[in-house]
């Protein structure tokens, strides 16, 4: 019985230590968050009927770009009287028996992302067949219209990845890495193809695994131990950012990271001069017009956009512009 | 001693008909998929209709496929890692050689049957020639053909998904025989449910009616006793994975032909959910004992729960607890009925 009492003193001790050094830490935690600041809005909804509405991403999971885009739908969600339903996966086919789970659900519309448009091609069809009007957010704004939705609300990821270059060069950047972290996933291949376009330097791509960042973070940091001649790294998500950060620490390299989209965490980054500058696509505002889109066409007959896509970027975004959206980031709007 | 009592020789005993099914490998989890089943019909109100089972049956078809000889292949004793990226292999084997060669479909589907059978042969073969695990010998193919994959896809189409071949000769009746939906009534089945469902016959009358149904069951409880008294356990275990390899190809033509392209990164973690489809259906992970029919009720219940969660409309940031937490129950309830078989028969 000596291994047991053993481990029961050692679990004590330990339990003791941490009490000794008392529970409370003097930095951060939660009760260092901003208590005044809620979504924006909040106002009372309105009387038309409930509708259903799905939104169907291929997100992989825990990623902060698509918290936004919920916390957007949401918003209008809860303005529109719609009840929101969200489903994700990142593999194709999952994500196209996930839009036929809303079709059988009958839902008043659906909103879904044309990352991999062949994948869910012939369930957008069957759901518009089925007299549910869809409307498509993000990416796959050449497809969105030939599927039948009703419009596209996202970012123009060949032009995204143009600013990217421009700025770059603007820079006086020579050799950029870019950073693919959700392998087959075109508007990515797009992002660094419109990089690849303006940028006068030369672009090399490298694949990581998004969903792993100490995986990614390994693969970006050997690519800069190996390629001492990158001087800056362009991660296409906020979250691979913070690995490229890491990972240009750990390899001492001198590169600059830049960044697609926001969050938190890079806006700590601008501060700290981590980063260079971001690209926002405003994903707040891809979930709460979709979700509005389908609520003013359900009860209106409206079409945003006049049937066109709706760009929501690229804008870019530097250190200058971190004052004015720092308190939007903290509560995950922006 | 009289005639009878020769006859009452207890290995000619006849069996009751009741005997006889609870002494079966499923029996628990068909009565587990009975639970999952009720479950979401009382909880998720669009779950019982036509259109939403037809939608559960073939996300289980997807996963069936491929559980059936998956299963087979663990009541011979042995893994299969590289069973999930083979089928994004065979898909784009078919799909680029199709393309390049600007050859009628039916050809690229030719050569990726052979291709596919190939790289199983491969598995086999290394396995029995080595005599490491296979948990070893299919790592290493796992992640050669995640590499491969990416590798040629990248290096032949430029991109890392293939170009579509939708407009090619032979598509039209490839795409029947792999990715039709039939319209029985008002709703629709695709025709993966078909292959799933005659695969789980043919692979159940191998394991009950032939001599390579009893040799696969002898080489995963003793393979060294079934050397001894004669069975080819080479032979068979270089047939089981190319059994595998058959369903590989069959669910990549479904992928291909159901959507025109192929995304050359995808099929990784699915080898772990035919496993778990298996395990649930009454296989044993040591190898021996186990059904087709059981793989079936597994990918089924699999199926009822990722479908299930969705039409009971529950915050999908809990997906994945959910889905764990009613496999994990399946399965308890799995082996509490056999248990109580056991001990009844």
């Amino acid at each position: 019985m000596r291994t047991p009492r053993t481990a029961t003193t050692a679990a004590v001790a330990v339990a003791a230590l941490t009490l000794a050094l008392g529970g409370c830490s003097s930095s951060g935690g939660k009760s260092s968050e901003d208590k005044g600041s809620g979504s924006p809005g909040g106002g009372k909804g309105v009387n038309t009927p409930r509708l259903k509405i799905a939104m169907v991403t291929h997100s992989g999971e825990g990623d902060t770009f698509w918290d936004i885009v919920q916390s957007g739908a949401k918003q209008a969600a809860a303005k529109d009287n719609v009840d929101f339903l969200y489903s994700a996966n990142k593999e194709g086919q999952q994500q196209a028996q996930l839009v036929q789970a809303a079709i059988d659900q009958k839902v008043d519309g659906i909103v879904v992302t044309l990352a991999k448009p062949e994948a869910v091609k012939d369930v957008v069809k069957k759901a518009v067949a089925a007299g549910i009007p869809v409307v498509t957010i993000n990416s796959g704004a050449d497809f969105s219209k030939e599927f039948g939705a009703l419009g596209h609300i996202g970012q123009d990821e060949g032009v995204a990845g143009e600013a990217v270059g421009d700025e770059l060069t603007k820079r006086g950047r020579k050799k950029a890495l870019c950073v693919i972290h959700e392998q087959g996933n075109v508007s990515l291949e797009q992002r660094c193809a419109g990089a690849k376009k303006t940028f006068r330097g030369s672009v090399e791509n490298l694949d990581v695994d998004g969903t792993n960042t100490p995986a990614s973070t390994s693969s970006i940091e050997a690519k800069l131990q190996s390629a001492k001649d990158i001087d800056s790294v362009v991660t296409l998500g906020a979250p691979m950012a913070a690995a490229a950060v890491k990972a240009k620490g750990d390899a001492n390299s001198s590169a600059e990271v830049d960044t697609f989209d926001l969050n938190a965490a890079v806006i700590k980054q601008f501060k700290a001069k981590e980063i260079g500058f971001a690209v926002d696509q405003q994903p707040y505002l891809q979930g709460y017009l979709a979700v509005d889109e389908l609520w003013l066409n359900k009860t209106n007959g409206d079409v945003i956009g006049g049937g066109r896509p709706v760009l929501t970027g690229p804008a870019i975004v530097t250190e200058k512009d971190v004052p004015t959206l720092e308190k939007y980031t903290a509560r995950g709007t922006r | 001693m009289s005639a009878t009592d020769i006859a009452e020789d207890e290995r000619l005993l006849r069996r009751s008909v009741w005997r006889k099914i609870i002494g079966r490998p499923e029996l628990g989890s068909v009565v587990g998929a009975g639970a999952v089943f009720l479950f979401f019909s009382v909880v998720a109100g669009s779950f019982l209709q036509p259109s939403s089972l037809s939608t559960v049956l073939y996300a289980a078809s997807t996963i069936g496929i491929m559980a059936v000889p998956v299963a087979l292949l663990m009541i011979g004793g042995e893994f299969d890692l590289s069973a999930g990226v083979l089928v994004t292999t065979s898909a784009l084997v078919s799909s680029m050689f199709s393309y390049q060669m600007t050859a009628n479909v039916w050809v690229g589907v030719g050569v990726s049957l052979l291709v596919t059978l190939a790289i199983g042969a491969f598995n086999g073969f290394m396995l029995t020639r080595t005599k490491l695990p296979s948990f070893i010998i299919t790592l290493g193919t796992f992640l050669m053909l995640t590499g491969l994959n990416l590798g040629f896809t990248k290096l032949i189409s430029g991109t890392v998904s293939t170009k579509s071949i939708a407009d090619m000769e032979g598509f039209e009746s490839a795409k029947k025989l792999f990715a039709s939906q039939l319209t029985v009534g008002s709703v629709d089945l695709k025709v993966t449910i078909l292959w799933w469902f005659a695969l789980v016959a043919v692979a159940t009358w191998i394991l009950l009616r032939t001599r390579f149904g009893n040799w696969i069951f002898a080489v995963g409880g003793e393979a060294d006793a079934a050397r001894a008294v004669g069975v080819p356990v080479f032979k068979t275990k270089i047939g089981l994975y190319m059994g595998v390899a058959f369903a590989a190809w069959v669910s990549g033509q479904h992928l291909l032909f159901s959507f025109d392209v192929v995304q050359s990164g995808e099929g990784v973690g699915n080898e772990l959910i035919y496993i778990i489809a298996a395990v649930i259906g009454g296989c044993l992970i040591t190898g021996g004992y186990g059904s087709a029919i059981g793989s079936a009720v597994g990918a089924f219940i699999f199926g009822m729960t990722s479908k299930g969660i969705v039409y009971a409309e529950w915050n999908p940031d809990w997906f994945k607890f959910f889905l764990g937490a009613m496999l994990l129950l399946a399965t308890l309830l799995n082996a509490w009925v056999r248990k109580r078989a056991e001990a009844t028969a």
